[in-house]
């Protein structure tokens, strides 16, 4: 059952994947984002991990993705007219993205029984450790440190956002 | 299997009982408005207007549909099936009552049970955060149907929506918020049994009274960021009739377009159940069973029984003799139904969650029938300069005053 679903939702994230460097059209191109956020929401699901599931689909396919399509409606995007690609891509681009995933797939079957016995994996359904409470002792606890430097980094870029967007006052 | 078929069983029913509480929700919000402004409200289709709801969906489904030859019909067409489905699904998430315990019984032999079941049809860990990443997602579908229709009153209602429900999720997550640190679970059920009690013997527990910390103002802030979320009066701005015709679904038509109203009312509903879990004690009742609040329900019910026993003798119109008592006999029937022993505890705390609900309801059409409309700079100046930093310190408050008695 559990691979099922994850096969499912994963060739799913891949599609849309795909779809969203495929589709022509800019709305197109981040609703197949959406989609990719949210199959990726329910692989976390599956893996026991609810509390990030929840938030990527709140911040990522509930906030960014529709300020995404909010930008994409403001500025009116038209499909875009697909001219003919360079010549580097057109030779190398088959035979790279065939090299590219047999190094990934020849460094996955190298790593893979480095990672330890198969009993130390996490499993589908296995993981507990994903709620919130745990997450927030985890956060609050052991990387404290990382996390209030991420929120001071947010907090800089903030103001840089309102420095830019401020109108100047002369 | 015994799960499949009793929640399949609870599926249909849910779904039954929440279409037609969408439908005549319509109905009670035309009436409430039209005594508010003092005129009769619908009352040509049968009784007081009853069966108009079903006449308003006859009249939606035969209509043709039409498909204007501008449109982006791909994102035309699935917009409004996005904006019901994502109001539909998350109110799988709410529990309504305690549950129920089915007890064993026998079927030729065959002995069965006993069941017991929860009334929600899923019962998750992550109940607030889902309610609020789904109703988070429900934007694409108002904003699509903007986009898509190709025409300027429907952008202009789109990018409304979107820019609107962007920014008062914010304060409505952190008057979330507020309420979870002091009750410490993200389950609905869980979070509405941490309100049951009473301090002083009469004062509920109630995220709205609670002792170290009353979250009175971030109910506030919730409901004020629930009507933007909703787009209702006074801040339906997406659909303002006088400035853009009807705003995101001036194209739509038939079912279409009822399915825009459907899934408005829809998150109506689960805004106000949300509303009623996190703040109000669920199905908590308003005060202690030893003061008689079991008594409330059949007393209501009985009561107005007997005044539509009473209108049906002394009628006002000829038919008022045939159909208010057959009312008033449905009233009575109830009122023994929730003062029958056994089924009491199963019952009255629906009664009180759907009181609840019910009134909050209310709440919205009444302002609906109160308030004009924001404009578009305040609304935003409103959610951003206003709500938000209230609803800030509100959170930060109630996390200094808990850390402190805990």
């Amino acid at each position: 059952m559990d691979l099922f679903f994850f096969l499912l939702f994963a060739f799913i994230a891949v599609a849309c994947a795909v779809s969203v460097v495929l589709q022509r059209h800019p709305i197109s191109c981040a609703l197949s984002l959406v989609g990719t956020m949210a199959a990726l929401a329910v692989l976390y699901l599956l893996l026991g991990a609810e509390f990030i599931a929840m938030v990527q689909v709140i911040v990522y396919a509930g906030a960014i993705m529709v300020l995404f399509v909010f930008v994409i409606m403001l500025l009116n995007a038209g499909a875009e007219d697909r001219r003919g690609s360079s010549w580097v891509a057109r030779i190398a681009g088959l035979p790279a993205l065939a090299v590219l995933l047999g190094i990934l797939g020849y460094l996955m079957l190298t790593f893979y029984p480095m990672i330890g016995p198969k009993a130390s994996l996490v499993h589908f359904g296995d993981f507990t450790g994903g709620g919130a409470k745990e997450i927030g002792t985890a956060l609050f606890t052991e990387y404290l440190l990382p996390f209030e430097v991420t929120s001071i980094l947010i907090l800089i870029a903030i103001l840089g956002a309102i420095v830019l967007a401020r109108k100047e006052i002369d | 299997m015994e799960f499949l078929i009793i929640t399949s069983i609870k599926l249909a029913l849910i779904l039954f009982v929440f279409m037609t509480t969408l439908a005549y929700l319509q109905w009670v919000e035309r009436k409430v408005i039209a005594h508010v402004q003092v005129r009769m409200g619908p009352s040509r289709v049968g009784p007081h207007g009853l069966l108009q709801p079903l006449a308003d969906v006859i009249k939606l489904i035969t209509k043709e549909g039409v498909l204007p030859p501008h449109v982006n019909t791909f994102y035309y067409l699935a917009a409004p099936f996005l904006a019901v489905f994502f109001a539909l699904i998350s109110v799988s998430f709410i529990p309504f009552g305690t549950g129920i315990t089915i007890p064993v019984f026998h079927v030729g032999g065959a002995t069965y049970g006993p069941y017991k079941t929860m009334f929600e049809l899923a019962d998750t860990n992550m109940g607030v955060l889902l309610v609020l990443a789904i109703s988070s997602m429900g934007v694409y579908g108002i904003a699509l149907a903007g986009w898509s229709s190709n025409n300027k009153y429907a952008l202009m209602g789109g990018l409304r929506s979107s820019a609107q429900m962007i920014s008062y999720e914010l304060p409505m997550s952190l008057a979330i918020a507020a309420p979870l640190l002091s009750i410490g679970s993200l389950n609905l059920r869980q979070i509405s049994d941490a309100q049951a009690g009473y301090s002083l013997g009469f004062i509920p527990h109630w995220s709205v009274f609670a002792f170290p910390a009353p979250q009175f103002f971030s109910f506030i802030i919730f409901m004020i960021a629930a009507f933007a979320e909703t787009n209702r009066i006074p801040f339906d701005l997406p659909e303002a009739e006088n400035e853009l015709v009807a705003g995101f679904h001036v194209e739509y038509s038939s079912m279409t377009f009822a399915s825009f109203f459907m899934a408005e009312y829809a998150n109506m509903v689960t805004v106000c159940s949300m509303a009623t879990l996190l703040f109000l004690g669920g199905w908590q009742p308003l005060w202690p069973v030893a003061y008689g609040s079991n008594l409330v329900a059949p007393l209501i019910l009985a009561g107005a029984g007997a005044l539509c026993v009473y209108h049906g003798l002394n009628p006002a119109r000829p038919f008022d003799r045939i159909t208010l008592p057959v009312f008033g006999v449905i009233f009575f029937g109830l009122a023994a139904l929730m003062a029958f022993p056994p089924t009491v505890p199963i019952l009255m705390p629906m009664f009180w969650f759907l009181a609840k609900v019910g009134f909050l309801l209310f709440v919205f059409i009444w302002i609906r029938a109160t308030l004009p409309r924001f404009r578009y700079d305040q609304l935003m100046g409103f959610a951003w300069k206003f709500l938000f930093p209230v609803a800030l310190a509100n959170l930060l408050i109630t996390g200094f005053l808990v850390a402190l008695v805990s």
